[in-house]
């Protein structure tokens, strides 16, 4: 061998050079691309938009009122419209505060989450680990079609035929757990209690979440779960060990896109639950509301005024909302990376 | 058809040196036993030789598709036997099946027997983890589990199969080192297995396999994603391991089966399903092969 390849990398380290400033890249495109590139784009850009403008309208409507109330409006309690709908000026003064409804929101939702996480995460294991094919054909289907189901059939559903045992349910929890104070009541009447709207939110976010869990496991690599089964794995014990941190975190994600699906929900609790404007955290007594629903039940008959305000809460479950999928985002990203 | 052209005896004719003399002192001490129990079941007339893991007329599909016909091998214990072929031949599908991870893909159905000390682990009423506890894999691909440290991947048989282990310390240990990964590893024990070269991470998963203590080793071309050191090392690692086990290799590269094996089946498909054509010691299959499709393959004539 005549010369070493290392000692010619070194003379050529060891020799002074400037480093040239990169080049821009550039490529002239093509008409066809630039017109199909903005053509993507307005669809690109359609959905901030329209968030936007939905924003700025419910931020522009409802200023003076947020206004004027300030921090009241999330804290506070009440809400009373002085001015009735034909003009006529009531009693009382007016005073809004979308506190009980933001309550009610979180209770109902979290109860939903409570309920139909875990049937949703079993589902999905099942879907994706023990089903025979054909089976799962059939119930991926049916999975998909329920998530596309009108709320309203769940909401009337709800009232009809799932109040019964869900009350049911409700005696035996305030007998057995009433000494907690979320399950206590001051009547034993459980007629249209935010449980039970929680249990018909619960029904209406089982299928989305499932469909996103199961795909989240269905993605989990075929060759750590071989190694798990080569090692002498149980399916219980590879699911734990190897499809659960791999999907812990997307499942996470399937969750709170639930979560938000539930607080927004309108039409379900409205049927369901016994729309009453009070901060209730006994779950099982029947009262309370959610956001949405307060919005719907009151925009019929409000004064100028007191659409005004209510677009001031809807601009509050619009934050909310977001707020909500920012915190699922952190968790997402934050426990990502660690059973990938 | 199989051909069992071994005119035995001649155990320590392998190729290389280095993987017989080491292998062969706990081979002829191991193979007593077990020999004259299996003596009398084989249909073979040579010197009996213990069977740790035999395969019986194995079939397998993939739905309709017949990958492999009629494969029948003994495994004695304490070799190396290598699987060569052409890619479609079936190898690493005949390997799947001797340990029950055929199964795994949907539609797989599998004929014929797999017997573990003349019990079949087809047998109703086996418990799979079982088998697979006894009959460990080493894949292509080297798979840690990336949300595991180095350590708790040497451990992650102990924790997937529940077993219970008194000093879990020792045990890590043991395996890194008989895996030959214990001196570049020991100083970072609780860095992710992901850290590591594939070539280290491929011993990171011998040392995986080998901490539930399997009788059988199954390695389905474990070299072939890894740089010639790696390879090299790995090989070392086989050689080392094959004095207190029985190992199984596929692989593409016939140097590589020269080298560690003592045993050699060429597999073959004619367009229809893969089958065994030759089967021989090591040496033989390289030096005088008998059937002209194995000499045609091993000499790079074709596939």
């Amino acid at each position: 061998m005549v010369r070493k390849a290392k000692d010619v990398t070194i003379a050529e380290l060891e020799r002074p050079h400037s480093a040239p400033t990169p080049r821009t890249l550039e490529s002239k495109p093509r008409p066809s691309d630039r017109v199909f590139r903005a053509i993507v784009g307005v669809g690109g850009f359609s959905s901030l938009t329209i968030l936007g403008l939905i924003a700025g309208y419910l931020f522009f409507r409802g200023y003076s009122i947020l206004r004027s109330e300030s921090l009241s409006f999330i804290t506070g309690y009440e809400w009373v419209s002085s001015i009735n709908s034909d003009g006529s000026e009531g009693a009382q003064p007016s005073t809004y505060g979308v506190g009980a409804m933001l309550i009610g929101t979180l209770v109902t939702a979290v109860i939903a989450l409570v309920i139909g996480v875990p049937v949703s995460v079993f589902a999905a294991l099942y879907l994706t680990f023990f089903a025979p094919q054909r089976v799962k054909k059939i119930l991926v289907t049916v999975v998909d079609l329920m998530a596309a189901f009108p709320s309203i059939l769940f909401g009337l559903w709800g009232l009809y035929v799932l109040m019964e045992p869900g009350m049911y349910v409700a005696e035996l929890l305030n007998k057995y757990l009433g000494w907690i104070p979320i399950f206590a009541v001051p009547v034993p009447v459980f007629l249209r209690s935010p449980f039970i709207a929680g249990l018909v939110l619960a029904v209406m976010i089982i299928p989305i979440v499932t469909a996103i869990s199961r795909e989240i496991f269905a993605q989990t690599p075929l060759d750590r779960i071989q190694a798990a089964y080569a090692l002498g794995a149980s399916k219980w014990a590879m699911i734990k060990n190897v499809a659960f941190p791999y999907s812990y975190s997307g499942v996470v994600g399937g969750a709170m896109l639930g979560l938000g699906r539930a607080m927004g929900e309108t039409v379900a609790v409205f049927t369901v639950l016994n729309i009453l404007y009070q901060a209730n955290f006994k779950i099982l007594l029947g009262a309370g509301g959610n956001l949405a629903s307060h919005i719907i039940l009151k925009f019929g008959e409000a004064s100028e005024e007191e659409i005004k305000a209510l677009m001031a809460a809807g601009f509050v479950l619009f934050l909310m909302t977001l707020a909500v999928n920012m915190i699922a985002n952190v968790i997402v990203s934050k426990t990502g990376r660690r059973g990938r | 058809m199989s051909t069992y052209e071994k005119e035995d005896g001649s155990m320590n004719s392998t190729a290389t040196p280095a993987s017989t003399s080491a292998a062969s002192d706990t081979r002829t001490s191991s193979l007593g036993d077990v020999a004259t129990a299996s003596a009398a079941s084989r249909s073979r007339t040579e010197q009996p030789i213990g069977s740790g893991l035999e395969a019986r007329n194995v079939h397998a599909w993939f739905g309709k598709y017949h990958a492999i016909s009629d494969m029948s091998l003994d495994f004695p214990t304490g070799t190396v036997t290598a699987l060569i072929g052409p890619s479609g031949c079936g190898k690493s599908t005949f390997l799947r099946t001797l340990n029950r991870m055929h199964e795994f893909i949907p539609g797989a159905a599998m004929a014929g027997e797999v017997l573990l000390h003349g019990k079949d682990i087809y047998a109703p009423g086996t418990d799979v983890t079982k088998v697979r506890l006894k009959i460990g894999m080493v894949f292509q691909k080297p798979n840690p589990f990336p949300s595991m440290t180095i350590g708790e991947n040497v451990l992650a048989g102990i924790k997937l199969a529940q077993l219970k282990v008194s000093n879990k310390d020792d045990l890590m240990e043991e395996c890194l080192e008989r895996a030959g990964l214990w001196n570049e590893v020991k100083d970072r024990l609780n860095q992710p297995g992901g850290s590591l070269s594939g070539g280290q991470q491929q011993r990171l998963c011998i040392a995986r396999s080998l901490a539930v203590r399997p009788e059988v080793l199954l390695m389905d071309e474990p070299c072939s994603a890894l740089d010639p050191g790696s390879t090299l090392k790995i090989e070392e690692t086989i050689s080392e391991l094959a004095k207190t086990m029985t190992i199984i290799i596929v692989t593409h590269n016939m140097q590589q089966a020269a080298r560690v094996s003592d045993y050699t089946a060429f597999l073959l498909s004619d367009g229809g399903p893969g089958q065994i054509v030759e089967f021989a010691p090591t040496r033989e299959i390289f030096t005088r092969p008998r059937d002209e499709r194995t000499e045609n393959y091993v000499t790079g004539r074709f596939g």
